[in-house]
């Protein structure tokens, strides 16, 4: 595990960077790193002049935020900038808080998702979500890989059999499970329950994948494992991280963006972001001044 | 390391108190935790002689006929075997009729109704309804079920009557099972593409399972037991046969270990089967809840590692 990760960062130019060894903007030649992505796409999803509110409080306010596809984009900012708000907006999970209102669109490739003409089941399954905590089913393991095909209507048992052993075998977990696919998910260890997660979120094919602070509860070996899972699985997907911890979203991400109380500071390659932040602000938070 | 651990530790004085009070302190506790186990031994007391002296008193009337026979010779010989029957049927059909209606007002009130007062005040009215006196009941399914709607005095104006005293606990019993189920897994399910209804169906209902049951255990040993509320809408003193139809009148233990009690001319012998019948009423409360604890284990078993 830890070669690849080396190996990552070598080739992402990272392997002498340590966020906490940048003290301010270094000598770094500026346009050797141009914002725009060295693969350069059209952006998967879009926000376009998002504001979000909680009854009267206005948690996001203004947000342009573009995430190209087959890269992962990791959010950072202090607890309670609006971050994990921000993720919510794009499978629409917050539609489970009463009283919350949203202005501004978002779009999956090119059409807004926000509308009443888009049906929040139907958008889920294109954008899945991996939570902060592992939240298995209080079912087998196979079943809760299961459940997101039955769900949408999958019948053949034998295509739900090769689709969850599939999703295991993606999600790292196959072979650690194999033997007691009938047993109980909560069974397994906070890291394993956390890739069934991810395997069950795998199953029902999704071309986004939502990741909400996927650590914050496991140990590092766990954390390890996770993000290598993410590396491997941002070759078909399109990914968003949302994370406290800045070391992660230096190894794990394509582009950083930086969001503080409700705002996105700034958004770019995560190596310049690091090496080179543009705004003061993010500056400070990623030399560890605040947050 | 460790050393300047243990010093630093070791540099810390003591917290002192004063002997007296330490003394009382443990007192305190003494007592307390006496009374605890007083209050406890008194309950497996009560609930332990309950059982010797219905035991000590029933098991000599219990044989074989008994269970299978119907009563002869006014009441003095023979079994009980119809009332068991009535008795059987009398709870399933009210279980059948509160269960589902039960549990369908608790995932409503618990999954889809808006938050507010009517809301609240739906759920006070629930628990009121569980402190009704149960001969309001019967009184209730006299004049609906057996009057108004017509079903006359039989076993399905009993079972209706006997589910709506049993609608309350499974309803609290569901409410509470519903609202344990973490929101993590509602999210999990609704963030794969499941609608609500989907998720309610195959993730929260089966997770609260095990405490619905609960609810159900508890009311089937308050229907089984029930005299009040079929006094006047299902039970006969004596019935011959058995029932062939809903719309039959029924014998049931507990109206008929009443009827031995009150009625007939020979008490020294019908008190021996009222205490006989009472025997057979706690077993079977007690066979029904097995299965129920039986089920909720097996679940428990499935689900929760």
């Amino acid at each position: 595990m830890h070669d690849t990760m080396v190996d990552y960062e070598k080739q992402m130019g990272l392997e002498n960077f340590h966020p906490s060894l940048v003290k301010g903007p270094v000598g770094i030649n500026m346009n050797s790193l141009g914002e725009a992505d060295l693969f350069g796409s059209e952006p998967k999803i879009d926000a376009r002049g998002v504001n979000f509110y909680y009854g009267s409080k206005k948690a996001l306010n203004n947000i342009n935020l573009g995430f190209l596809p087959r890269r992962v984009t990791a959010i950072i900012g202090p607890s309670g900038c609006g971050k994990s708000t921000f993720i919510r907006l794009l499978n629409r999970m917050h539609e489970l808080v009463p009283g919350t209102r949203l202005e501004g669109e978002i779009l999956l490739d090119g059409l807004d998702i926000t509308g009443p003409a888009c049906d929040a089941a139907e958008l889920r399954k294109r954008v899945g979500m991996v939570f902060q905590k592992p939240n298995p089913f209080p079912k087998t393991i196979f079943e809760n890989v299961a459940y997101g095909l039955e769900v949408n209507g999958v019948t053949d048992k034998e295509l739900i059999r090769g689709k969850v052993i599939d999703s295991l075998k993606k999600a790292a977990l196959w072979g650690e499970v194999k033997d007691r696919l009938k047993d109980s998910a909560l069974g397994l260890s906070g890291g394993q329950q956390q890739r069934l997660c991810i395997a069950r979120c795998l199953a029902v094919e999704p071309e986004v994948i939502l990741f909400d602070e996927p650590c914050a509860s496991l140990d590092p070996i766990s954390t390890g494992k996770i993000e290598e899972l993410i590396l491997e699985l941002k070759k078909e997907y399109t990914i968003i991280i949302v994370t406290h911890n800045m070391q992660q979203a230096a190894r794990v991400s394509d582009r950083t963006a930086f969001f503080l109380m409700g705002e996105l500071i700034e958004e770019g390659r995560t190596e310049r972001i690091f090496k080179a932040p543009r705004d003061k602000r993010t500056e400070d938070y990623i030399t560890g001044r605040f947050g | 390391m460790m050393n300047t651990h243990e010093s630093a530790i070791a540099s810390v004085p003591p917290v002192r108190q004063p002997a007296r009070g330490r003394k009382k302190r443990g007192l305190t506790q003494k007592i307390g935790f006496a009374a605890l186990a007083a209050c406890m031994a008194a309950n497996i007391f009560f609930l332990g002689a309950i059982i010797f002296f219905i035991g000590l008193k029933g098991l000599g009337a219990i044989n074989w006929a008994f269970l299978t026979q119907a009563p002869r010779d006014a009441m003095t010989a023979g079994g009980v075997a119809p009332a068991i029957v009535g008795t059987l049927y009398l709870t399933l059909g009210a279980i059948m009729f509160a269960l589902p209606l039960g549990v369908a007002s608790a995932v409503y009130l618990t999954e889809y109704s808006p938050k507010g007062w009517i809301v609240n005040l739906l759920r006070v009215s629930v628990n009121n309804l569980a402190g009704v006196p149960s001969v309001v009941f019967g009184l209730f399914g006299l004049t609906v079920f057996v009057k108004y709607m017509g079903f006359g005095v039989s076993i399905i104006s009993g079972s209706l009557t006997l589910g709506i005293l049993a609608l309350p606990v499974i309803i609290s019993a569901s409410q509470e099972a519903l609202v344990a189920v973490p929101q993590s897994i509602r999210e999990a399910s609704l963030a794969l593409g499941a609608t609500q209804w989907e998720t309610i169906r195959k993730v929260v209902l089966p997770a609260a399972l095990p405490g619905i049951l609960t609810g159900v255990i508890l009311s089937v040993g308050r229907v089984a037991g029930e005299t009040a509320p079929i006094l006047f809408t299902a039970a006969a003193f004596y019935v011959k046969g058995y029932p062939d139809s809903p719309f039959s009148e029924v014998m049931a233990l507990p109206y008929h270990i009443y009827a031995l009690m009150t009625e007939g001319t020979h008490p020294e012998e019908q008190t021996r089967i009222a205490y006989g019948s009472s025997l057979i009423l706690l077993a079977l409360v007690l066979s029904v809840s097995m299965i129920a604890i039986f089920i909720r284990q097996r679940q428990r078993k499935t689900y929760h590692a």
